[in-house]
């Protein structure tokens, strides 16, 4: 045993535990600058693949990637919707929800067309469990398209909600807290499509730079879009 | 010394095996053994992450006091995880897509803690990372039993989606066991998950009993009572 001095060990295990925290920091904070431009570009290629499958491409024919705006909700959030335009007028729009996940926000993609009916949704990323709640993705399941074709309307207010809770999207067996966050998410992108039809569809207006690309925020239990 | 590399697999694999001897890593094992397929994503991922923390736990082994060894073992591993899941989003995308969903259940995994702390810490290098795939591979080899047991009994499949996984050259592996199966809902769900794990553990006490019957003297019960607790 070699002899130790409290006082000694005390320091010697703050340098040895800081050292491999400063090493590791430095490890991960080089490989974040490496890593962050590819993640960036697969990202943006992995949206421009995920709108055309939300938004067919025969309902525009303008460059629906560039072609953004951004709107800001009730609580100010900016929110950045794409919209797809047709000799000038705007056919359909796509924006990101974060739906409130079993495990971390889901981020979705929702496409709607000029009356607020739903083209399609798609599930951008998610943390839900494997085998039970990530059968939100389309290669898994049909479930998420289900969504097409519905609106605020169809079905009716009450029933916006999975079997469980009355309404009529079908639950995961094992896994329920995933499917309602997504249709929660859904309807709340509809509810902020309504609320901001005009803007949203108003060919003048347009043009804001931001330089992110954020998502309607639906992960709070609140109902304001 | 030559290390034993041959006892150091067998180790890993069977009779130190870190679900059905030792008892760890439960959780997700779980809760991703609904299919064959989900349990090789894991597996996959965790063997991984175990090669890698056990050479760098046995690279700085020397410089890593014991008062402050259980936070810095955690400090690599987690640090470890955040690197592949990086890397992989960044140039291995379309496996990122697949095999993403498990990498953050890999940081709770007491497995990858268990070894550092009774192998990894204590070894040099080189069997440090034959311990680490070994235990991986053995890992992988329970995940994918566990997962065909409760897939075919819940859905009368087995290995489905395996090409989401593997790439469409795997595709073959996806078979019907059973066709027009309505499926047996509890093999699904975490309760079938436990059952499955009991009855494949108890097989391998038989298994183990009958090895040991053929061989008396040092039979891997003995070896296995000569490992620390985890």
């Amino acid at each position: 045993m070699r002899p130790r001095l409290p006082a000694n060990e005390g320091a010697r295990m703050a340098v040895v535990l800081g050292g491999f925290a400063l090493i590791a920091a430095a490890v991960l904070g080089t490989a974040h600058e490496l890593t962050e431009g590819p993640i960036q570009r697969r990202e943006r290629a992995e949206l421009r693949r995920t709108l055309n499958r939300v938004v067919p491409p025969t309902a525009y024919d303008n460059t629906l990637v560039r072609a953004t705006r951004v709107v800001r909700t009730a609580r100010g959030d900016a929110v950045r919707v794409y919209r797809g335009t047709r000799d000038g007028a705007v056919t359909a729009v796509a924006f990101q929800v974060l739906a409130p996940g079993y495990n971390g926000p889901i981020r979705l993609l929702m496409g709607l067309e000029r009356h607020g009916r739903v083209l399609g949704v798609r599930v951008l990323d998610h943390q839900e469990t494997p085998g039970l709640g990530d059968r939100i993705e389309a290669r898994k399941s049909d479930w998420i398209l289900d969504f097409t074709g519905r609106s605020l309307g169809n079905p009716l207010r009450g029933q916006w909600t999975v079997e469980k809770d009355g309404g009529v999207f079908d639950q995961f067996t094992g896994a329920t807290i995933t499917p309602r966050g997504v249709v929660a998410g859904v309807r709340r992108g509809l509810l902020f499509f309504r609320r901001h039809r005009a803007a949203l569809l108003d060919p003048a207006a347009g043009g804001d730079a931001a330089t992110d690309a954020p998502a309607l925020d639906a992960t709070d239990e609140g109902e304001s879009g | 010394m030559r290390p034993d590399y041959g006892a150091i697999v067998r180790n890993g694999i069977w009779d130190n095996n870190a679900v059905f001897a030792q008892l760890l890593a439960l959780c997700p094992t779980l809760a991703v053994t609904g299919t064959a397929t989900n349990g090789l994503g894991m597996g996959l991922a965790t063997a991984v992450v175990l090669v890698a923390t056990g050479a760098i736990v046995a690279l700085v082994r020397r410089l890593t006091l014991r008062e402050v060894r259980i936070p810095v073992f955690v400090l690599v591993i987690a640090a470890c995880v955040t690197l592949v899941d990086m890397v992989m989003k960044a140039w291995l995308f379309e496996l990122h897509s697949v095999l993403g969903l498990f990498i953050p259940l890999i940081v709770t995994n007491c497995i990858i803690l268990g070894r550092a702390e009774a192998f990894a810490s204590r070894n040099p290098t080189g069997p440090s990372v034959v311990d680490g795939l070994a235990t991986g591979v053995g890992f992988i080899l329970t995940l994918v039993v566990v997962g065909a047991v409760r897939e075919i009994i819940g859905h009368g499949t087995l290995f489905a989606d395996a090409h989401l996984l593997l790439g469409d050259a795997f595709a073959w592996l996806e078979t019907v066991v059973v066709a027009d199966y309505n499926g047996a809902l509890v093999a699904v769900l975490p309760p079938g998950g436990f059952l499955a794990v009991g009855f494949l553990m108890a097989g391998k006490r038989v298994i183990d009993e009958r090895l040991r019957a053929g061989a008396p003297a040092t039979g891997p019960v003995a070896a296995r009572a000569a490992e620390p607790a985890p």
